[in-house]
C-alpha cells in the first residue's frame, strides 16, 4: 500500500534542514547523509549528496529525473566480486 | 484470421478471449471493452459482423487504452529513465538480474536465462602434470 497523500513525502527533518540552510544561502556543497530511507524532493536538484552505503559515502548528484525516488536507491550496498578467470592476478598473466 | 488494429486475432475462439491477443489487453479489459461496444463476450469471432468488429476499434481508439507500439514506447521509456538516472533498479535491469530484491543464489532462473556453466579454465600442461 502506498503511502498516504495528506503527508507528503518522506524525508528525515535534520536532512531537510541542511537543504533549507543551503538553498537559502545559495551556497553547494555536498551533504553528508546516512539518511537513505528519505525521498528525493523537489528541493533537492541540483545539490549533491554523499549518501552511505553502510560503508563508505557514495557522491550522489541529484537530478529532475530522480524526484520520487529514495536516495538509498543510488548508493549501491553491495560489491559483486567476479568469479576466477577475471581477478586481477588472472588478467596479469 | 480478422484484423482488428494491425494485429491478427483468432477466428475460432471467443471474441473475449481473441480481444487478448493484442498486445495491453489482457482479461479485464477485454471484457470491459466489449461491455462498452455492447457486444456478447461469447460470441465466436468469425460470428462477428464487419460493424461490431469496427465498434470495437472505436472502443480501444477513444477509451485510452494504451496498447501494441505505443505500450512498449511507453515501457521502454520508464526503463531507460531508471537506467539514466542510475537507481540501483535501473543497473539490474542492465545486468539482467531480479529487480526488486528476490534471491539470487539459487533460483532467479526466469531473469537470468538458462545456467551457465562457470568453471576455472585449466592450462593444458597442469592436465599433463609437466606444469
Amino acid at each position: 500500500m502506498g503511502r498516504s497523500l495528506k503527508k507528503g513525502p518522506f524525508v528525515d527533518d535534520h536532512l531537510m534542514k541542511k537543504v533549507e540552510v543551503m538553498n537559502q544561502s545559495g551556497q553547494k556543497k555536498p551533504i553528508k547523509t546516512w539518511s537513505r530511507r528519505s525521498m528525493v524532493v523537489p528541493e533537492f536538484v541540483g545539490h549533491t549528496f554523499s549518501v552511505h552505503n553502510g560503508k563508505i559515502f557514495n557522491a550522489v548528484f541529484v537530478t529532475e529525473n530522480m524526484v520520487g525516488h529514495r536516495l538509498g536507491e543510488f548508493s549501491l550496498t553491495r560489491i559483486f566480486r567476479k568469479h576466477g578467470a577475471h581477478t586481477e592476478k588472472a588478467a596479469a598473466k | 484470421m480478422a484484423r482488428l488494429l494491425g494485429v491478427d486475432i483468432p477466428d475460432k475462439k471467443k471474441i473475449g478471449i481473441s480481444l487478448r491477443y493484442i498486445y495491453g489487453i489482457g482479461p479485464s479489459n477485454a471484457l470491459q471493452i466489449l461491455e462498452k461496444a455492447g457486444i456478447d463476450a461469447n460470441l465466436r469471432t468469425e460470428k462477428l459482423a464487419d460493424e461490431q468488429l469496427s465498434k470495437i476499434v472505436a472502443v480501444i481508439q477513444q477509451g485510452g487504452y494504451v496498447i501494441e507500439g505505443d505500450l512498449r514506447r511507453e515501457i521502454g521509456l520508464n526503463l531507460k529513465r531508471l537506467i539514466g538516472i542510475k537507481s540501483c533498479r535501473g543497473s539490474r535491469h542492465v545486468k539482467g538480474l531480479p529487480v526488486r530484491g528476490q534471491r539470487t543464489q539459487t533460483n532467479a532462473r526466469t531473469r537470468k536465462g538458462p545456467r551457465k556453466t562457470v568453471g576455472v579454465v585449466r592450462s593444458k600442461e597442469a592436465k599433463t602434470g609437466k606444469v
